[in-house]
């Protein structure tokens, strides 16, 4: 084939299943050059078992897998010299230090960066000589992207690049992605925080159970939600939830806990409505919140859960 | 830029920073051999054999038979009476027991060498102290030459068991090691070749294998007196190739294995009929003559055996040729088939 196709990544009916697990299930992404794609959804959604199927790490049971416009069946060796990949849950070799980790590394690939110059890029030039193991997590995952980059990938692949880090840590890591993007760079990368996503990516594919439920840029996506505005609140003695489903502009609530949380089309209209419905209940208002509908409470909308655990 | 080294090079550097800077790594590959090969030195050093010790049973002829066993230099005679002397028979506190009237006669286990020794050594003595003339009169000369004491046999043996341990362990270790922290996977989503990381293990270990081996030689040398007596090139060639053939089985152990505690039980499971069949402390010629053939084809009885050649006989290349082609074809196979199943995820 000499077709000539500006997709970066595409894949079509992924599917993978684990003895009864469906980890994926019927799966199409297309991600284009220069794009940044995040793939979201809680734990065990099968993220990494996507990613790791685009990476040529896992194989998959069925469906269609192309990378710059080859496969892995036939291009492996070229396809691993244009992408970088940095995976959930490795730790490199703590007794080698940074800059030997590194130099390891760019000896595999027939071209790419000088590492001294990507510690400085990553700001890892002070712990050049330290050993990995006596590293920060972040300062780890820097190191593991680093590594990634070390032969100047066309693609970008990052599993949960930030999950355990510190806020300064995470934006250090939102700045070598941008960069990277800046250069042309096309990046696929997994995360459970929508802030992350919708900070970094041009468009989202949210999974579940190894499904589709969504996909778009995060502007799309939120107007997908059907009312705009999340009131979150909890009374002494709870409401029903027809009490509250009968508060005008009220298109759906959901319970966490102790805490009710109804989207709603205007808050101008909906709080006070409310107030007057514990009001008449003879309840007490113990705490009310309200902020405008992120890509989390779509999910939540969506799935009836929360995206993370925790 | 400078240009960067071959992965190959890189991959062989790092395998041999990670073991440098190990501590415990060090002293069990440099520091335990030098220890065990100390110990069992002194354990087994040279002193002159003991007396064979020799009852005779109260009566009339006791008095004048002591005195005649007493006049031989390998003998250690003492009186007993009759109940004594059975129970010190079966007990393996005397050899022999000197029983009988006139003429004497000697009970005693013919399966014990001793027994048999100390048999013709007392009848010899007894035959003399009455009256037997000897034909003529023989001499003896006593050898104790380099090359033939225990620890001569011992050191190259150790030798061969330190270069099976390290050579299994430092590699099985390294990859399950690896392979538990996702490196391999890590590894393998990089344009790396899969035998290079395979290969470095086997080159970082024969940069090892030669501190190891000179350390050892040298120690034996010094505390012990035993020394290479062939030519350093064959030695040589020989601890490389059995060192390769070591890291192989090593790679193959480590193939698919992904817990520490499977790679050991399967590394023990290989080696420890090689510590007991394959001649380190003592020869396996007394084994049944029907197994020795499998014994051979074992890594580290070839390894041994063409040690103790060129250490102690000063074999040339050629004469261990077979054993090199044992250690040879371990290498390759192990190497071949490791590389084959190894699971990189
Ligand atoms: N090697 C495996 N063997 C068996 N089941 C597996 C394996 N890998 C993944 N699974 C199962 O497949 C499903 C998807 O897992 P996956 O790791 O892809 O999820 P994820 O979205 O990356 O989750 P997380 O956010 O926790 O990283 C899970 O139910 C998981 O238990
Ligand atoms: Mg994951």
């Amino acid at each position: 084939m000499t077709e000539v196709s500006n997709l970066a990544v595409s894949c079509v009916g992924l599917k993978k299943h684990y003895s009864d697990v469906r980890a994926v299930d019927g799966l199409d992404l297309s991600i284009g050059l220069g794009e940044c794609f995040g793939l979201l959804g809680p734990n065990g959604a099968g993220k990494t078992t996507t990613i790791e199927i685009l990476e040529g790490l896992t194989p998959r049971d069925a469906g269609d897998v192309t990378i710059l416009s080859r496969t892995w069946e036939h291009d492996e060796r070229e396809l691993r010299e244009r992408i970088g990949i940095s995976l959930q849950e490795t730790q490199l070799s703590d007794k080698l230090t940074v800059i030997e980790t590194l130099t390891l590394f760019r000896s595999f690939y027939r071209r790419g960066h000088e590492p001294d110059e990507l510690l400085r890029d990553l700001s890892l030039d002070e712990k050049r000589n330290a050993r990995v193991g006596k590293l920060s997590g972040g300062q780890k995952q820097r190191l593991a992207v680093a590594c990634a980059l070390i032969g100047n990938p066309d693609i970008l692949f990052l599993d949960e690049p930030t999950t355990g880090l510190d806020p300064q840590s995470r934006l250090q890591l939102w700045d070598v992605v941008a960069r990277f993007r800046a250069g042309g760079g096309t990046v696929l990368l997994t995360t459970h925080y929508m802030d992350e996503a919708e900070r970094l990516c041009d468009r989202i594919a949210i999974v579940d159970h190894g499904h589709l439920i969504a996909l778009g840029t995060p502007k799309e996506l939120i107007a997908k939600l059907d009312a705009p505005f999340i009131i979150e609140f909890t009374s002494e003695p709870h409401l029903d939830e027809n009490e509250i489903r009968a508060v005008t502009g009220c298109r759906g609530c959901t319970r966490r806990g102790d805490a009710w949380q109804l989207r709603v089309d205007s808050l101008a209209v909906a709080v006070p409505q409310l107030m007057g419905a514990i009001d008449a209940r003879g309840a007490k208002l113990v705490t009310l919140s309200t902020h405008a509908a992120t890509l989390e409470d779509l999910f939540v909308s969506m799935t009836g859960r929360e995206l993370r655990d925790a | 830029m400078p240009e960067p080294r071959p992965p190959i090079v890189e991959l062989t550097l790092a395998r041999m920073r990670e073991f440098t800077r190990e501590p415990e790594a060090i002293f069990w590959v440099f520091v335990f051999p030098l220890l065990l090969a100390l110990s069992l030195g002194f354990a087994f050093r040279e002193k002159p054999p003991d007396k064979i010790p020799i009852g005779i049973v109260a009566g009339p002829h006791a008095n004048e038979r002591l005195a005649a066993l007493r006049a031989s230099p390998v003998l250690l005679p003492r009186i007993v009476s009759e109940e004594e002397g059975k129970l010190a028979l079966r007990r393996g506190k005397i050899s022999l027991l000197v029983t009988g009237d006139a003429t004497p006669v000697y009970r005693f286990d013919p399966t014990r060498p001793d027994a048999r020794a100390g048999r013709i050594e007392a009848d010899d003595a007894l035959q003399t102290a009455a009256g037997r003339k000897s034909i003529f009169k023989s001499t003896e000369q006593h050898v104790s030459e380099r090359g033939s004491r225990y620890i001569d046999f011992l050191v190259p043996g150790l030798l061969g068991m330190n270069l099976m341990g390290t050579g299994i362990w430092g590699v099985a270790f390294s990859v399950v090691n690896a392979r538990m922290r996702k490196l391999l996977k890590r590894l393998v989503a990089t344009p790396m070749r899969k035998r290079d990381y395979l290969l470095a293990h086997i080159f970082s270990r024969i940069g090892f294998l030669i501190i190891e081996t000179v350390a050892l030689v040298t120690f034996g040398w010094l505390v012990f007196d035993v020394s290479v007596n062939g030519s350093l090139v064959t030695f040589s060639i020989l601890c490389i190739t059995g060192g390769i053939a070591f890291t192989g089985i090593g790679i193959l152990i480590a193939s698919r294995a992904r817990t520490i505690e499977a790679v050991s039980g399967m590394a023990n499971l290989i080696m420890m009929p090689m510590w007991i069949c394959s001649g380190v402390f003592f020869s396996y010629e007394r084994f049944p003559e029907p197994v020795k053939p499998f014994i051979r084809l074992l890594p580290l009885t070839a390894l041994n055996d063409a040690l103790r050649l060129v250490m102690n006989d000063a074999a040339p290349l050629a004469s261990i040729s077979t054993q090199l082609a044992v250690l040879a074809a371990w290498a390759v196979l192990t190497f071949l088939i490791g590389l084959k199943i190894f699971r990189w995820q």
